[in-house]
């Protein structure tokens, strides 16, 4: 099998896919929290500044879903098959949300009538809270493992199947560190009373975060025994879960010290590293089956042919530095507290 | 309803859905670069009007592009999971270099193109509208590769067999340069060319019938009609060379698009006319032999026909891929005729007294629509019964385990709300539309303060 620095293809896509998951989660992690707060902020300007705040960037942000899902496609067209065709209900919402909180960013500034903007305001909210929660929802099930049986297809019954306990868990915990992370983003970008009030909000995004975090780690440790079996076998992967805690315990004291720059950074590392923690409890394998291990699919066995994935890798290696250039090209044009003018939403 | 026809249903809604919009984003994107490197080198404002009122439109047009084609990219997984295993290391190396280089490009640069007008310099904000484009066509180039090798399947070897078989690929540039890739891709830009051409002539041409902002309208008028009118032209070039791909690599397919049967005969050139499959005639007006002088310059020559294949490897619905193909090519020869016109007339300097002829453009921006609709649905119903070409049949290529309720509750919510996305999109298109092409609307209280230019002052006093 090829490696590059002793490492072979699949697994190097397996953090590719893991890196383009990160920066999604990142980046519309704040753009869903921002949005599921906004019923939170009473005043039209505070709305209005709000939205603006994910105004230009939303849009961006979005295509780390498309590239990310293409990859996976690309890479593991095996598990993306089975993880689509498995969890259709919480994907096809997930498509109707995502279009609809579109609508409501576009719909809402376009009249001026009070119920007119009211009314957008709910579904925008509405949509980016169903959007954390069922991205949280499916990877509890790909944490919790699958009915994948024999040729990769899917035996679970009914229609509500992946609404179970431990999905609605991961789901709220998405949903709270989405909201605390977009908490962050939205201080550095206001000014004056909405950020005084999110300041406070913040604190109570914070405490639900732990609070569901705390009881999703516990579900896991009695449940879900497979997840920490890489953990058993090797001690020294227990740093990563040390890492997240700490990086999680270091977001609250930067934004008691009004570092909400430095927050935002911390914050981010939270995601990456939650989700590194999922890379880890899940590597080698992709899914679970809970029908039988022997139907489970790992990277090997999901993963596309060496020549398919080195292709591949060398257009990440070309196209990666050009995609973070611009990225924070665009970033840097619009730094700063959000100033609304005649382009504004 | 079976799984199989609710997810084609699924799929051909929510692709024709999408395909309203790529190509108005591509189209629109070419003239915005044009009037942008118009306003650089001239530094006259009226390019620069321009220019900002068509990315407002293209902002439009590109979001709604980006929504539905995240759904796009989804169903291969949800609903074609057997296809997406069997295709997977072909069509995803496609897919990644679509997101990688293309689609990044222009989402990265859309946010300076729509609200960086007045926060970059002029030069980085062309270069940025450079971008988006560029990136638009790349996104382009790889949707099509991917589609043309299921049409035309090169630089792969098949592995395992039943349901674990799929296709590996063992040379990526044979891969991208399929047999016909590069005419589709030239037909693909060509018809977005149109699609956004003809907005704009439209929306001008309604301006100059209206009397508002004529003397900038009459400019952008020019300008597009010029583009439109090479566009028009060149697609006739790559429209014949797709077509000739079509009879060398899927005769099936040829034979159903222009409803030809015998085995080895020489095949007419129907303009128009009606399939009936049972008969295995078409009723219409034909030019005799017209379709073997097409393909090889002699009217003698043997066609094959659709007899020469098994029933169960010929498209079924024969009728409609036949009307679908012409539609399309009546409405390439319309267009070509009106902007030949338009363009005789503007040399002339008689086109804008032509009102009834500004009236034909105003609806014509309909036409490269359907035509682009009609054109697909044709390639896509007139390749069945297979999803890849020779190797996959549709039938054995979806979701085995999503069932019927399942894409029923789907694609009526997906109905629901493309409906919702799509009276907003007319809406807005409207809004933008009347408000014009100038920055600053008229107060709500009717307060106008836009400067006097010229052309307002004409409306004004008359």
């Amino acid at each position: 099998m090829e490696t590059v620095l002793g490492i072979d293809y699949p697994t190097w896509w397996f953090l590719v896919i893991g890196g383009l998951f990160s920066g999604y989660a990142i980046l519309d992690g704040f753009d869903f929290g921002a949005g599921a707060w906004h019923l939170f902020f009473r005043k039209e300007l505070s709305r209005r500044i709000a939205l603006n705040a994910v105004g230009p960037v939303w849009d961006g942000n979005e295509v780390w879903l498309v590239i990310g899902g293409g990859a996976l496609f690309a890479g593991f067209p095996i598990m993306y098959a089975t993880l689509f065709s498995s969890m259709y209900i919480p994907f096809m919402l997930f498509l109707i949300f995502i279009i609809f909180r579109a609508i409501a960013i576009e719909f809402r500034g376009k009249e001026k009538m009070l119920w007119w903007r009211k009314l957008w305001d709910i579904c925008y909210s509405i949509s980016s809270i169903m959007l954390a929660f069922l991205l949280g929802v499916v990877l509890g099930n790909v944490l919790q493992g699958i009915a994948i049986g024999e040729n990769f297809q899917y035996q679970g019954a009914g229609f509500f199947e992946f609404l179970n306990p431990y999905a609605i868990m991961t789901g709220i915990t998405t949903l709270a560190l989405f909201m605390a992370h977009g908490a962050i983003y939205l201080l550095l970008k206001t000014e004056g009373r909405l950020f005084a009030k999110l300041t406070f909000l913040l604190k109570k995004g914070m405490i639900f975060f732990m609070v569901s975090f705390a009881i999703t780690t516990l579900y896991t440790l009695l449940y879900i025994p497979h997840l920490s079996d890489d953990f058993k076998s090797n001690p020294v992967l227990f740093a990563v879960p040390v890492l997240t805690f700490m990086a999680i315990a270091n977001v609250p004291r930067l934004a008691n010290k009004k570092n909400y720059k430095l927050a935002f950074f911390f914050s981010s590392l939270t995601i990456s590293l939650l989700l590194v923690l999922v890379a880890v409890e899940l590597y080698p394998n992709l899914l679970f089956s809970t029908v039988d291990p022997k139907y489970s699919l790992d990277v090997y066995e999901a993963a596309s042919s060496e020549r398919s994935l080195g292709i591949m890798l060398l257009f990440v290696a070309i196209g990666g530095p050009l995609v973070l250039g611009y990225t924070f090209f665009v970033y840097r044009t619009f730094r700063g507290k959000v100033k609304l003018d005649d382009h504004s939403y | 309803m079976d799984v199989e026809l609710l997810a084609r249903i699924q799929f051909a809604f929510t692709i024709a859905f999408h395909y309203i919009y790529p190509p108005l984003s591509i189209g629109i994107g070419l003239l915005m670069v044009v009037f942008e490197s118009l306003y650089i080198k001239t530094k006259k404002e009226d390019y620069h009007i321009l220019a900002k009122f068509w990315t407002k439109i293209f902002a439009l047009t590109f979001g709604i592009g980006v929504v539905t084609g995240i759904v796009m990219e989804f169903e291969f997984g949800t609903n074609w999971a057997t296809y997406s295993r069997y295709v997977g290391d072909v069509f995803g190396s496609a897919l990644a270099a679509e997101g990688i280089f293309a689609f990044a490009l222009e989402s990265g640069f859309l946010g300076v193109l729509l609200f960086g007008w007045n926060r970059v310099k002029p030069w980085v904000h062309l270069v940025s509208t450079i971008g988006v484009f560029l990136g638009s066509m790349f996104s382009a180039i790889w949707i099509v590769v991917a589609n043309s090798w299921q049409q035309t399947p090169a630089g792969y070897h098949i592995v395992g067999e039943g349901l674990m078989a799929r296709a590996e690929i063992t040379d990526f540039w044979a891969m991208v340069f399929n047999p016909s890739s590069v005419e589709r891709i030239s037909h693909v830009w060509l018809g977005a060319f149109l699609a956004g051409t003809f907005l704009i002539l439209s929306v001008h041409a309604y301006y100059i019938l209206k009397g508002r902002y004529v003397a900038i309208s009459k400019k952008a008028f020019k300008i597009t009609l010029v583009v439109a009118t090479l566009a028009s032209l060149a697609q006739l070039v790559a429209g014949h060379a797709s077509a000739d791909g079509v009879a060398e690599n899927q005769p099936a397919k040829l034979a159903a698009l222009e409803g030809h049967f015998e085995k080895e005969a020489a095949a007419d050139l129907y303009l128009f006319g009606w399939v009936d499959k049972e008969k295995q005639e078409v009723t219409g007006l034909a030019i005799p032999g017209g379709l073997s002088f097409m393909l090889d310059q002699n009217f003698e020559t043997p066609v094959t026909g659709l007899n020469a294949f098994p029933e169960d490897e010929r498209p079924s619905q024969l009728n409609a891929v036949f009307q679908f193909y012409h539609i399309m090519i009546a409405i390439g020869m319309f267009l070509i005729a009106i902007t030949l016109m338009g363009s005789y007339l503007l040399f002339k300097k008689k086109l804008f007294d032509k009102k009834w002829l500004l009236w034909v453009f105003v609806f014509t921006a309909l036409l490269p629509q359907i035509a682009n609709q009609v054109g697909w649905f044709a390639a896509e119903m007139g390749r069945q019964p297979w999803v890849v070409y020779g190797l996959l049949r549709t039938d054995e290529a979806f979701s085995q385990a999503v069932s019927a309720n399942q894409i029923l509750f789907s694609l009526i919510l997906f109905m629901a709300v493309y409906t919702l996305l799509f009276i907003l999109f007319v809406y807005l298109l409207n809004k933008k539309i009347k408000h014009g092409p100038y920055e600053e609307a008229a107060d709500d209280d009717g307060n106008d303060d836009r400067p006097l230019t010229k052309e307002i002052s004409e409306v004004v006093t008359g």
